[in-house]
């Protein structure tokens, strides 16, 4: 468990502990995600960051009990004072859409491309609430409204494929209100979409937050998106979480080595042009080719024998928290001396 | 619109004028033509040798197919493409092919055009054959040396395009465009579906390889912060036009066309002190259909600085220096005088 001094004073919406999620392969079990933990209060904005195989997509779907093919090993979700795990089908269905809405990525493949998004809105208001077509067609014409889709009332009978990737995801996040949840998970959710259109659906994201007053959890890559949307920022590394603490603090002073690879890879307006950037060297490992000790050791330039035996979670100051053996208390003189070359 | 009249030397490797690519829209039976998407409309740049221009829009916008016009994959409508002081649009098929040599395009997923049961080797020995450069164990040594140079390993000639990641595939994918050594690289989306760690690795070898073999890039991405990083200079392109071109940094820093700035303020920051973007973008809505572009100023309906000119004008292009833009906030005072 991951605790962090903000949240200690009031119990958590969502608490994710020690979570471990296995899947069955040709090559044997796998764990996509191996020790996973973090908070989310009322009304907080925490970001999921991480690349490809860091796991985060893994964990979101794990919260909704949505993993297709996949197990939870080992850990906690638990749901205001629930734990998930135990929650039987028909309640799990109630808590997802209620209590937890999810969007993802690429709306297309959420929207079903024979039906009018009109239907698909109310199809999804009548599942949690049980009023008329009528009335869920005029709370329908409301949403569209408040995602900024216009004339509301006409676009109900529109097909997914009449609309723009923006409109589309706006129809997504319209549905993810329908009945208004506590918590709005989002997978990458402007990935997809052009830069000018990416600020205003994350804008439409934060203002429907404040209306809605829901709890966001925003997984993403973009460390532009974590720095405008989040409050807290949990980063991910081949199924780990690897530090996470405030964004303010987590983005201007990172306590991880990845964490600062990261951020020093990313060219920003500033960055020398002259100058080669900083790549991380080599790539993230495979899910069966897990290094021993710390996962990101063979690309770290800061790495050093220690590393070989797994990092401990250092809990700084806060709410921060490490897993790197630089953070760890009482460091030997060997273990302040930066190598001087990246092992890679 | 006007020639782009400045450029990194007196001889450009790579001329365009005036192209334009409409693609019509048919219906029916009969497949009646009943319009036409404006993909590209009438653009103009150059490209010098050792040179990179950045070409930056959004989804629509065009810059995929000038691509493809520049490589000849698609015929243009009208137009000129002078490549090495040869005009391509006019070039019989068998000459056309000597000249692609020279001309490379990279993708976002440099395995979509291969059959995933054909070896490395063979994957990037196709174009040696293809091009009957060498062949056999000769193209297998230069498929070696590709490998090594684009950082694998010589020994990964055998396994097959799954048993990559995204980053060492788009090695592959350079060491395969690099084979018939060519002197123009278009990079489509080349870097975007990278994970960034991986992303700044292949950006920096694109760069190693420029300083090494004397390469010009036509760099296409829709991340900007990327496509500063790696341009000269940048054109940007709103529905099928370029609204506005010059150095790279100017640019960005000093972007004159509202279009331009609106990109700029939409440059993600992960500097959490920074106002967010929503605060800073000016443009309005969603670019429209290119099946369709607005009258005037195809930016006018989304500009908030749009005046009564834009509706109906076509803008001219003003030039400053190296730079040029078309707005009518530019020219308001040339505007009676071209129109």
């Amino acid at each position: 468990m991951w605790p962090n001094a903000e949240h200690e004073q009031t119990v958590p919406l969502l608490r994710v502990a020690d979570l471990r999620v296995e899947f069955d392969t040709a090559r044997g079990t796998v764990e996509a995600v191996n020790d996973i933990g973090f908070e989310v209060s009322a009304e907080q904005t925490v970001a999921i960051v991480g690349e490809s195989g860091s796991g985060k997509s893994v964990t979101a779907l794990a919260v909704l009990q949505l993993l297709d093919g996949g197990r939870i090993a080992n850990g906690q979700i638990v749901w205001d004072g629930q734990d998930l795990s135990a929650v039987d089908k028909s309640r799990m269905r109630g808590i997802r859409g209620e209590d937890i809405a999810m969007i993802f990525q690429d709306p297309m493949t959420s929207l079903d491309p024979l039906y009018s998004i009109g239907d698909q809105i109310v199809e999804a208001i009548r599942l949690h609430r049980k009023i008329s077509k009528t009335e869920a067609r005029d709370r329908a014409v409301e949403l569209l409204g408040q995602v900024g889709i216009p004339d509301a009332r006409t676009r109900l009978r529109a097909y997914p494929h009449e609309l723009s990737g923006g409109q589309r995801q706006r129809v997504m996040i319209a549905i993810a209100l329908a009945c208004a949840p506590r918590l709005l998970i989002a997978d990458e959710p402007t990935t997809a979409l052009d830069v000018t259109i990416e600020a205003q659906v994350l804008e439409l994201i934060r203002d429907l937050q404040r209306q809605y007053q829901m709890a966001l959890v925003l997984v993403t890559h973009d460390m532009g998106v974590v720095a405008e949307m989040a409050d807290w920022v949990v980063v991910c590394y081949a199924g780990q979480v690897v530090e996470q603490g405030p964004a303010g603090k987590l983005l201007t002073d990172p306590q991880h080595p990845y964490t600062e690879a990261l951020l020093t890879a990313i060219p920003t307006p500033e960055t020398d042009k002259s100058q080669p950037l900083g790549a991380i060297g080599g790539a993230v490992p495979a899910l069966h080719e897990m290094p021993p000790g710390c996962r990101f050791q063979p690309r770290c330039r800061h790495a050093w024998q220690d590393c070989t035996q797994p990092p401990p979670v250092v809990r700084l100051d806060g709410g921060r928290s490490s897993r790197c053996w630089l953070r760890a208390p009482a460091p030997t003189e060997s273990r302040r001396a930066e190598p001087e070359q990246e092992l890679a | 619109m006007s020639a782009i009249s400045n450029s990194a030397t007196p001889e450009p490797l790579l001329e365009v004028r005036d192209l334009v690519k409409h693609f019509p829209i048919t219906k029916g039976l009969l497949n009646r033509t009943v319009g036409k998407v404006h993909a590209v409309d009438g653009v103009t740049f150059r490209i010098g040798r050792g040179e990179t221009l950045g070409l930056v829009g959004e989804s629509g916008s065009g810059k995929s197919t000038v691509a493809r016009l520049v490589l000849r994959l698609l015929d243009p409508t009208s137009g000129q493409i002078h490549f090495a002081g040869t005009e391509l649009t006019r070039q019989r098929p068998a000459e056309l092919k000597r000249l692609r040599r020279k001309l490379q395009i990279i993708f976002q997923d440099p395995f979509s055009a291969c059959d995933p049961r054909m070896t490395i080797a063979q994957v990037v020995t196709e174009p040696l054959e293809a091009h009957r450069i060498s062949t056999g164990k000769a193209a297998r040594r230069t498929a070696a040396e590709l490998l090594e140079r684009v950082g694998l390993a010589a020994s990964d000639l055998d396994k097959y395009p799954h048993q990559f990641s995204g980053g060492q595939a788009q090695r592959i994918g350079i060491a395969r465009a690099l084979t018939t050594e060519p002197e123009l690289l278009v990079c489509d989306e080349a870097v975007s579906a990278l994970d960034v760690s991986v992303q700044a690795q292949v950006l920096n070898l694109l760069r190693e390889l420029q300083g090494e073999l004397g390469l010009a890039y036509l760099f296409i991405a829709h991340d900007l912060n990327v496509v500063r990083y790696i341009s000269d200079r940048i054109c940007v392109m709103y529905l099928g036009q370029f609204v506005e071109h010059g150095p790279a940094d100017e640019l960005l820093a000093e972007p004159q066309h509202p279009y331009t700035r609106s990109l700029a303020a939409a440059i993600a920051s992960a500097d959490p002190h920074r106002p967010p973007r929503w605060d800073r973008i000016m443009a309005r809505g969603e670019a429209p259909s290119p099946s369709a572009p607005p009258s005037g100023c195809r930016f006018h309906p989304r500009c908030p600085a749009a005046f009564e000119p834009c509706t109906n004008k076509f803008p001219v292009e003003s030039t400053m220096g190296e730079r040029t833009v078309s707005c009518h906030l530019h020219d308001a005072a040339e505007v009676l005088s071209h129109d």
